[in-house]
């Protein structure tokens, strides 16, 4: 029927099969596996401890699994020579830190963080890069005037919205997000949920997301995957998985969340 | 285009002692492009579950649920957000919204997925929110601070705003004075006009008589409770 867009055949832009990484006897988390096709969003949730963060570091590359396979838009990224996965890091790929100052370079100015990482990409026009810099720090609602400072003088939620610019000026396909809006006063946090999902709905994005906050997921994921002790224990459609919750843990989740 | 067959659906409570809580049985029923089903039963009988079901938010444990070429019950998620992008909108009671997104966004919002131009999405935005008086002055500001009734507006707004070939409305008339709950009788009149399928509950029982074809009693559907 013409109605229902293509998207549903079109091939999975991320696919992880059975990943795994123990600390020693500890399981970091074990055996995940999903697809996430262009354009989605994916919520991992659970409480601290549940493996979410490990499962993260270990699909952007920042730790080796132990066991699985990871691929992304059909090229095995574990067996990639460490030059082209760099490479890919740095340009389709994009991660965004709960702490902006792991994310940024704070001793560079907000137009410098925003310039490295085209640079890093083969950009060389001066003018160019930081037309573009200027560009994107207005998409995250940074005044073109504050170019030039550094980010230490901004406040949270300014360098969090720094970090997402620096992040996605080189075009990423795929973006990993751990606790973006964490450290963030809750007026701050809605800034930067309502700025995610516009950048997401425009620039088309594929999302990992990992939070504690089912509020953050509602609004902003399309699909979850509820963690605990290592291992996914229930997936869904996101409101059917916080309005209709099946296993024993997301019921808890979900119903000790205090209502305001 | 709705058509729901042997449909049941259970609770299961694993922190209240695995409570198994049987909510529907052998639900079945049809609306055809064009018409209006209401929904009725006294309250606590699975109306709101029902909708709630076939808008994928619940899962059923049996049968069957198609929209348009779709069977809701074994689809995957990423083919329900296609449905509900496209095909299927609801108007719920409640609006859910990001904090302090502009009303003329939230209500434009379903056709930018959709991928329409940003300025005629809000050309159409505007339109509706006229229709439905809500004043121009509050169109920059987050619905979030508005009166029961004006968030009930937008929420309509927001739900017609792309032509769904097949609507869930929940009490669409509730909150509304008699000038809006006119226009959104009109609204639904247009979208039966132009073959929309349309499932809801109405408790405004005036309103239930002038727009919907036939009444569905869930009572029918409820274990314990079926005559």
């Amino acid at each position: 029927m013409t109605l229902m867009p293509n998207a549903i055949t079109v091939a999975p832009l991320l696919s992880v099969r059975g990943l795994t990484r123990r600390y020693g006897a500890r399981i970091g988390c074990a055996d995940v596996s999903f697809d996430l096709y262009p354009g989605e969003v994916l919520g991992i949730v659970g409480e601290s401890g549940s493996g979410k963060s490990t499962l993260l570091s270990c699909l952007a590359g920042l730790q080796p699994p132990d066991q699985g396979q990871i691929l992304f838009d059909g090229t095995d990224v574990l067996t990639l020579p460490e030059a082209e996965r760099r490479r890919l890091l740095r340009g389709d790929w994009a991660y965004v830190h709960q702490n902006p100052r792991d994310g940024l370079r704070m001793g560079v100015s907000a137009g410098g963080n925003v310039g490295e990482r085209l640079m890093a990409v083969g950009a060389r026009n001066y003018g160019a890069i930081r037309a573009t810099a200027t560009d994107w720090l207005g998409r995250v609602e940074i005044a073109a005037d504050r170019i030039d400072d550094r980010p230490s003088a901004f406040s949270g939620g300014m360098q969090q919205r720094l970090q997402i610019a620096r992040n996605l000026v080189t075009g990423p396909r795929l973006v990993f997000m751990d606790e973006p809006t964490g450290g963030l006063d809750v007026s701050v946090q809605a800034r930067l949920l309502d700025l995610l999902r516009g950048l997401v709905r425009d620039l088309g994005l594929s999302v990992v997301i990992v939070t504690h906050d089912l509020a953050v997921v509602r609004l902003l994921a399309d699909r979850l995957m509820v963690m605990k002790s290592g291992r996914v224990v229930e997936t869904g459609l996101t409101d059917q998985v916080l309005d209709d919750p099946q296993h024993a843990y997301t019921q808890l989740l979900v119903s000790s969340v205090l209502q305001v | 285009m709705i058509e729901i067959r042997n449909l049941s659906k259970s609770f299961t409570l694993h922190n209240q002692g695995s409570a198994a809580i049987p909510v529907m049985a052998d639900a079945h029923l049809e609306v055809a492009p064009g018409e209006c089903v209401g929904l009725i039963g006294r309250s606590g009988a699975g109306k709101s579950t029902l909708m709630r079901m076939v808008y994928g938010n619940y899962l059923a444990q049996e049968g069957s649920i198609r929209v348009g070429d779709l069977d809701v019950v074994s689809a995957e998620p990423r083919q329900i957000i296609a449905l509900r992008r496209a095909v299927l909108g609801h108007v719920s009671q409640f609006l859910r919204v990001v904090p302090r997104v502009p009303t003329l966004e939230v209500v434009a919002e379903p056709l930018l997925r959709l991928g329409v131009p940003a300025d005629q999405a809000r050309a159409r935005a505007a339109r509706l929110l006229t229709r439905l008086n809500i004043p121009e002055r509050l169109w920059t500001l987050s619905p979030t601070t508005f009166s029961g009734g004006e968030q009930q507006r937008v929420n309509i707004a927001r739900g017609f705003v792309h032509d769904y070939p097949a609507l869930l409305l929940d009490e669409p008339t509730a909150s509304l004075d008699a000038r809006n709950r006119e226009e959104v009788l009109r609204l639904i009149e247009e979208a039966k006009a132009r073959g929309a399928a349309i499932l809801g509950i109405f408790h405004d029982e005036a309103a239930r008589d002038r727009v919907c074809d036939r009444l569905v009693d869930v009572t029918a559907f409820t274990p314990g409770l079926a005559a």
